[in-house]
């Protein structure tokens, strides 16, 4: 049993207690049924009403027929990664009510399809029966209508038992449906008409209630893979290459309509972009190395498999030195199975993927704001290190709903990195060599066809600093030193880690990417529970930092959290830092296929401190 | 003493100035004899008489011999040597980075046939301006020999292996797919090369020329039909090609009735002499019955096999400002402040 939460108003049970913004809600419906704009709604309407809300849609590799469930999780602290424990659960999928139900902690809540007799089921639990047929079709005789609008049942029939205002969920509705005056009358007839069930028939016994709370002011809501494009579209991206693939996919389109809107001449219809969807990742990432090396601001987003399809390019990219952006949007493992869920499971592999000895630069943004900064800062980071820079986004923060600070505008000029302009030319003259350190930290100078500025041939990895073929050994040594050099100065140049130093703390916890809302919570938890002090660094970008050993040094144990088997950051930390601090490292690991929760991780670190 | 002064005869150059010398590039180190070479030399022809700026082209390849010549031709123009059978992907993201260059692709019958047959096969779907030169020499010449997907069935290698596949028609292929102007020569045919290649200069749309290119090490001997013997022996002249240039006065021998007149997108013509009576280059079901009968027949067609000057291509299709998308700074680029500010709007 978990501790009482401080919004439970009194200690008795029954109608008369209310855990007011502290609850997760679980919404079991079958793929392609249309329940999306049906979540949504609920969604937008505890967020309008200020209460801070977070979405987490389960679903599986197909397109229709398949469950899926969507979770809300209403919070009144601000905690918005995924909650573990379902408080109030939505069964609409025959297929899965029995399991759905049966998997519920005691005393939580069931809305359900009255034919499917749930309530034999067990008897510590509310249950609640509505009739979504007979509802359903006094709205509409449109038999394939019916089908539709039934989810729309089920959000008024939860602004009753949850206090969610109507006129919200019509706001809400109307910002989906705006344009479509027919689709709005029909869905707030399904909408009343479940409410208006819910009011004449069902006596409320559970506690949880949505309050008007002011948390969400200059709050937006929005997916990080849309943030990642608004980000890569005010960063001044020309060239795109993409090839579908789940879950990155929505970046791409959701910049393609952005471009179309935003970049393109009102007046002459011409565009200040080129994207292409390739024939595979391979021409995906070709494409854009051949955009970088011409001079272009140029991305492709691809997830897993496809990072695996462009490892020969990326270490073309990081020998031949040409800027490009990729987006990895991470899920688990190869082929079919899980493709629809969330991982950090590509760190190790990206970090050296390619042959030969091939190191690349991966940001690792920590929420959607970040995947917008990330986006944006990534074009500056690729063309000053003049090579592939990877973002490293997954499913969970890439196609969910997400509370956020809106974004801010990003006025700074752009860093264009080490090209020769007709100044440099003059200065550099006929000493000018396209490999050549000039700088001292690594960073040769790189010219541009079309430009009056000398020319070079491209290779991989055999020529000199003249960018001459050269197999000469001498010459392959000294370059591949100077590109480590280089990836040092890489080191000061990416984004900063974020370091919560607390005094009196042996305990540091390092985390990235989406395990940060997690974390954040739990270090809470772990407080609150067991009385544990923790420092936290969040790791941004790799390669490190210098302040993350210093981090490691100055703590007696480390917990190192992220979402894959293996402990792929942690190796990575390994391989960079004192031998001599290996040892106090330890994984915290999640790998479920699940977004991270904070129970999770509580329960696991207290689990390593009891051990020592 | 200005009188005494033994007058310095003019250094020939062509209509921009340039001389032949400007045109080359770095001291090939392909085997002595190899196609490959003799159509480096056309390449350094064609870019000279056309009077083309060096710094206006981009080259790029794969792997394998043919992809080592864009650094034996154009030593002013960038380069790229990119990764096996890939170079149509480079060249496409380099050419919409700066439209305004002129893309030239060396790819060989491995690079283009076997490892690259899919992004062969999109690049001339998408009718990308670029000349693909495919240096056709039927193996791996780098590798030492091994069968390509262009060898002929019953082609025997040096080791004895008898090849028992049928080959990949690239002309037929790149036609069916596509591309607007699909030719195909021989490496040792200057006049005829270069005629192409003139014309492929001129273009704005996939050239796909495919150039029957002997390996002297590895495929010249009799069990092979690409060897010099062979094709020498086989090699049937669809038209004379001769290309008249608009900045350029020439008079082109033809003879009136027997010669078929395409405009060419800047306004030049190419004229093509035809030995078959009936044939048009303009005639897809035609051109590709053309390429199955001489197959048939053990031959392989030369000549301008296939053109539609007039078909959208990639670029065009894209609607790019005029000024190339590299050069494009914040100020074309980055939406004003307005813009982020009505979509925070959309999503609170």
């Amino acid at each position: 049993m978990s501790s009482p939460s401080p919004s439970v108003e009194s200690a008795a049970t029954g109608p008369e207690t209310h855990v007011i913004n502290d609850f997760s809600i679980q919404i079991a419906t079958v793929n392609g049924s249309g329940s999306q704009t049906a979540n949504m709604v609920i969604l937008r309407a505890i967020f309008q009403m200020g209460v801070p809300v977070s979405g987490k849609n389960l679903f599986p590799s197909n397109i229709a027929g398949l469950p899926t469930w969507y979770t809300i999780r209403a919070n009144h602290k601000g905690y918005i990664s995924r909650r573990k424990e379902i408080d109030f659960c939505v069964a609409m999928n025959p297929e899965t009510a029995k399991e759905d139900v049966m998997s519920l902690r005691p005393g939580a809540a069931v809305v359900y399809d009255e034919p499917l007799n749930l309530n034999a089921l067990r008897a510590d639990l509310i249950f609640y029966p509505v009739p979504f047929d007979k509802i359903v079709n006094a709205v509409t005789t449109d038999a394939k209508l019916r089908r539709l609008v039934r989810n729309m049942v089920y959000d008024g029939v939860l602004s009753h038992l949850l206090s969610i205002d109507l006129t919200e969920m019509e706001k809400a509705l109307g910002t989906m449906l705006g344009k479509k005056p027919k689709a709005m009358q029909l869905n707030m007839g399904a909408l009343e008409a479940g409410k208006k069930f819910a009011v004449e028939n069902l006596k409320i016994q559970h506690p949880f209630k949505i309050e008007r709370l002011n948390k969400t002011a200059g709050q937006i809501l929005v997916e990080g893979n849309a943030a990642a494009a608004m980000g890569c579209m005010f960063a001044g991206v020309t060239v795109v290459a993409w090839y579908p693939i789940t879950p990155s996919s929505s970046l791409p389109e959701t910049l393609i309509g952005y471009m179309r809107k935003y970049r393109m001449d009102k007046e002459t219809g011409k565009s200040t972009f080129a994207i292409v969807q390739a024939e595979d990742e391979i021409a995906a990432i070709g494409m854009i190395v051949g955009a970088g090396w011409a001079g272009a601001r140029a991305m492709t987003s691809t997830s897993g498999p496809g990072v695996s399809l462009m490892s020969e390019f990326s270490g073309l990219a990081y020998y031949a030195e040409i800027p490009c952006v990729v987006f990895d949007i991470q899920r688990v493992g190869p082929s079919t199975g899980l493709p629809t869920r969330t991982a950090q499971g590509d760190i190790l592999s990206t970090a050296v993927n390619s042959h030969g000895d091939t190191q690349h630069i991966m940001l690792l943004p920590g929420s959607v704001e970040e995947c917008y900064e990330m986006a944006y800062a990534s074009f500056d980071v690729a063309e000053r290190m003049q090579t592939v820079v990877y973002v490293m986004s997954d499913l969970d923060l890439g196609m969910n709903t997400w509370m956020s600070p809106q974004f801010t505008y990003i006025d700074k000029s752009f860093d264009r990195g080490k090209v020769l302009d007709e100044a440099k030319v003059k200065e550099l003259g006929a000493t000018w060599g396209r490999y050549k350190d000039v700088d001292g930290d690594g960073i040769p100078y790189r010219s541009l066809p079309g430009t009056p500025a000398p020319s070079f041939f491209t290779r991989g990895s055999g020529h000199n600093a003249m960018a001459q073929y050269s197999e000469r050994a001498d010459d392959y040594a000294a370059n591949m030193d100077r590109l480590a050099r280089k990836f040092d100065t890489a080191r000061t140049v990416v984004p900063a880690p974020i370091l919560d130093k607390v005094a009196g703390a042996k305990v540091g916890i390092i985390a990235y990417g989406s395990s940060d809302f997690a974390v954040q919570e739990s270090r809470d938890q772990l407080l609150a529970e067991a009385g544990l002090k923790t420092s936290y660094l969040r790791l941004r970008a790799y390669p490190f930092a210098p302040s993350v050993e210093e981090f490691i040094r100055n703590h007696d144990r480390i917990y190192v959290v992220e979402q894959n088997r293996d402990g792929q950051m942690l190796k990575l930390l390994r391989m960079d830092s004192d031998p001599t601090l290996a040892a106090k490292m330890k994984s915290v690991l999640h790998y479920d296929g699940l977004p991270i929760d904070a129970r999770s991780v509580t329960d696991l670190i207290v689990a390593h401190e009891q051990a020592v | 003493m200005s009188e005494t002064a033994v007058p310095v005869p003019p250094k020939k150059v062509n209509r921009i100035g340039m001389e032949l010398a400007t045109y080359r590039g770095s001291k090939t180190t392909l085997c002595a004899g190899c196609g490959h070479n003799a159509i480096t030399e056309r390449i350094i022809d064609a870019f000279y008489e056309m009077g083309v700026d060096p710094k206006r082209v981009m080259k790029f390849s794969g792997i394998g011999c043919s992809s080592k010549s864009p650094a034996y031709f154009l030593n002013q123009s960038h380069g790229f040597n990119s990764v096996h059978g890939r170079m149509p992907s480079v060249a496409t993201g380099a050419l919409l980075a700066n439209a305004s260059m002129l893309g030239i692709g060396i790819s060989g019958d491995g690079d283009t046939g076997a490892i690259g047959i899919g992004q062969f096969v999109h690049t001339m779907r998408r009718n990308l301006p670029l000349i693909y030169i495919i240096e056709d020499n039927g193996c791996y010449g780098l590798t030492k020999g091994q069968f390509s997907p262009t060898a002929d069935l019953g082609s025997k290698a040096k080791n004895g292996v008898v090849n028992d596949l049928p080959p990949i028609d690239t002309c037929a292929l790149a036609i069916e797919l596509g591309a607007s102007f699909v030719a195909r020569s021989f490496s040792g045919d200057k006049k005829q090369l270069l005629g192409i290649l003139k014309a492929a200069i001129a273009h704005r749309g996939t050239c796909m020329i495919d150039v029957i290119s002997p390996c002297v090490t590895f495929n010249d001997h009799e069990g092979s039909t690409k060897s010099y013997a062979y094709a020498k022996d086989h090699d049937e002249v669809l038209g004379e090609v001769q290309f008249v240039p608009f900045f350029e006065d020439i008079t082109v021998e033809y003879e009136a009735g027997s010669t078929t007149a395409v405009t060419m997108h800047d306004g030049s013509h190419l004229y093509l002499r035809k030995v078959a009576e009936d044939y048009n280059p303009s005639n897809k079901m035609a051109a590709i019955s053309l390429l199955h009968e001489t197959a048939a027949r053990g031959e392989f067609a030369t000549g301008m096999i296939y053109i539609a000057p007039d078909q959208e291509n990639f670029i065009d299709a894209m609607n790019m400002v005029e000024k190339p998308l590299a050069m494009l700074g914040a100020d074309q680029t980055r939406p004003p402040k307005a813009v982020l500010d009505e979509l925070m709007a959309g999503l609170r």
